[in-house]
Parts: structure tokens; sequence; C-alpha cells
């Protein structure tokens, strides 16, 4: 199966077994990283919250890296993550600005 | 593989191929990063509401979260299967691609029986969409997924068909399952937010 490895230049862009073996092993620690962090009720409800929201970028970024194939090697690999930042830029600002108005709007017209 | 005699007068037609593979590849991406924006929007809305429960049952109450490990482990697995099946359709194996192709729609429906279960359950125990924003939230957010799932699938069916054709793995037929594997490893980390947030974020 290995033994006719191409070798085109267009090759890494495409991951091999390895690259996808060791995504996967990377996610399913994280995963289960998460999931251990919750049922086993280590840390209060904000820690809680931080160490999934942590775990959760970091298997954002393996996936991207390893499953979807970002990087900066090709001019191809360099738009596309060009264009996934600024998308990156915007959900932030979507959900950052929308949870700051409505916990906000919320704080102020709750009675007491 | 037949590398040699067509290289020489091909490679010009072959640059051409390869840049319009490219262009077409891109512009499937910027359609991923729309995507992206309803879900994170999505997300917002239910980070906003995940606390009006309108008197109804909590998340606590409410989710199996056996279950959504079970889903997680097969949306993973999907991903490395469907991964196989892109490192074997630049070899040229039209036979292992069509296995590979053929297990990963077999996890992506057992997916999406997971949730069209869940879901079932879930208004049949009177805690449907329209109990309570928490929960409209809740369907519309884990819903969209499901329905990028299905879509995905019904485009793998099509794809597994046209591969068994006259087709069989040529340049376009390889742009097309690019596209596909982007779209689909672009839900697994749609779901990583939805079990990270909307499940274990719930139970905490």
């Amino acid at each position: 199966m290995s033994g006719n490895h191409t070798t085109s230049h267009e090759g890494e862009n495409h991951g091999s077994y390895v690259s996808y073996i060791v995504g996967f092993v990377l996610a399913v620690v994280l995963t289960v990283a998460s999931f251990a962090a919750v049922l086993s009720k280590a840390f209060s409800f904000w820690q809680t919250i931080a160490v999934l929201g942590v775990l959760a970028a970091v298997q954002m970024v393996v996936h991207l890296v390893f499953f979807l194939h970002m990087g900066v090697k090709s001019d191809s690999q360099r738009q596309n993550l060009a264009a996934f930042l600024v998308t990156a830029l915007m959900v932030l600002i979507v959900i950052a600005g929308y949870l700051f108005v409505l916990w906000d709007a919320q704080a102020n017209m709750m009675p007491g | 593989m037949s590398y040699d005699a067509t290289h020489a007068p091909s490679a010009h037609h072959d640059e051409h191929e390869h840049h319009q593979q490219e262009t077409t590849i891109f512009g499937f991406w910027i359609y991923l990063m729309t995507d992206c924006i309803i879900f994170g929007t999505l997300f917002a809305v239910f980070a906003t509401l995940c606390h009006h429960f309108a008197g109804g049952p909590t998340g606590k109450e409410l989710f199996d979260i056996k279950n959504v490990e079970i889903e997680t482990a097969i949306l993973l697995f999907s991903s490395i299967t469907y991964g196989f099946a892109s490192i074997n359709a630049h070899k040229k194996n039209k036979g292992a691609v069509l296995g590979w192709l053929l297990l990963t729609f077999l996890l992506g429906v057992s997916f999406v029986a997971l949730e069209i279960n869940e879901f079932h359950e879930l208004v049949a125990r009177g805690a449907g969409p329209d109990r309570s924003a928490f929960l409209s939230s809740f369907f519309t957010l884990v819903g969209t997924h499901g329905l990028h799932v299905t879509i995905g699938l019904i485009w793998m069916l099509v794809l597994f068909f046209q591969i068994m054709g006259k087709q069989g793995l040529s340049t376009r037929m390889q742009t097309k399952l690019t596209c596909l594997s982007l779209f689909w490893h672009f839900l697994d980390i749609v779901w990583i937010c939805v079990f990270s947030f909307v499940y274990l974020g719930s139970v905490v």
C-alpha cells in the first residue's frame, strides 16, 4: 500500500496515513480530557468552562491542521488560512458582542 | 502510475487543470466560512438563552452524556475513515476509496439515527423546541448541524455511485471528493463546540 508513494509536489497537502492517525489520537485524547473534566467534577463551574474552552480550541486547531491540512506551505494553503482568520475574527466579534450586549441588558432589566 | 509517456505533452494541460481544481476548492472553502458564521451566530444565541428554562427541564436533567460520547466517537471515526478515502483517491485505488466511503457513510447514518432518536425522546418527554427558549436554541443549533450531516451523507452517496460509474477517479471527481472532505471535517469541528459547550457545558 504505502509502497507506491507518489513524490508529486502536492503530496504534502493531502496528508498521509501517519498524519491522519496522529491527528486522530490527539483528538481522542483531547475529547476524553473534556468529558473527564466535566464528569470527574474536579473543578468549579467557571474553571470547568475555562478548561472546556481551552480543550475545544486546541482540538479545533488539531482538526484544522491534521484533517483540513491547513498550513502556510503553499499559496493555496495561505489563501485558505487568510479567509479562515477573517472569518474567525467575525465569529469572535459576533459571539463576544452578543454576549456582552445581552448579558448587560439582562443585568439591567432583571429586578433584583 | 502512468507517469512516464503521457507526462511531457500534457504537462501544460495538467497545470491548467490543477489551477482550476484549486480555484474550485477555494470557492468551496469560502462557502464553508459563511457556514461558519451561521454556526457562530447560532452558538451565540444558545449562549444567551441557555439559562432561560421557563420553568421547564434543564440540560442537566435532559441530556444523556453516554449518548453524546457515542455520537462524538462515531463522528471522530468517520473523520479518519474519510481521510483514508481521500488518501486512496490520490493513489487512484478505486476499490479502497469506495470501501472507506461506505464505512464513513454508515458511521454518518448511525450518527444521524442517534440524533433523531435523541430528539424524538426529548419531544416525547414534553421537552420539544416549543417548551422554552433554552430548548428552542438547542434544537435549532444541534438540528442545523444534524441537517448538514444529512446533506453530507446524500452528497457522499451521490459521489459513491459516480465513482462506481464511468468517471471513476477522474480529476473532477477528486475535486468533488476534496470539497466533501472539507465539508465533512468542518462538521466534525462544529461538533467539537457542540459537545463541549452545549452538552458538557449544560451538565457542569
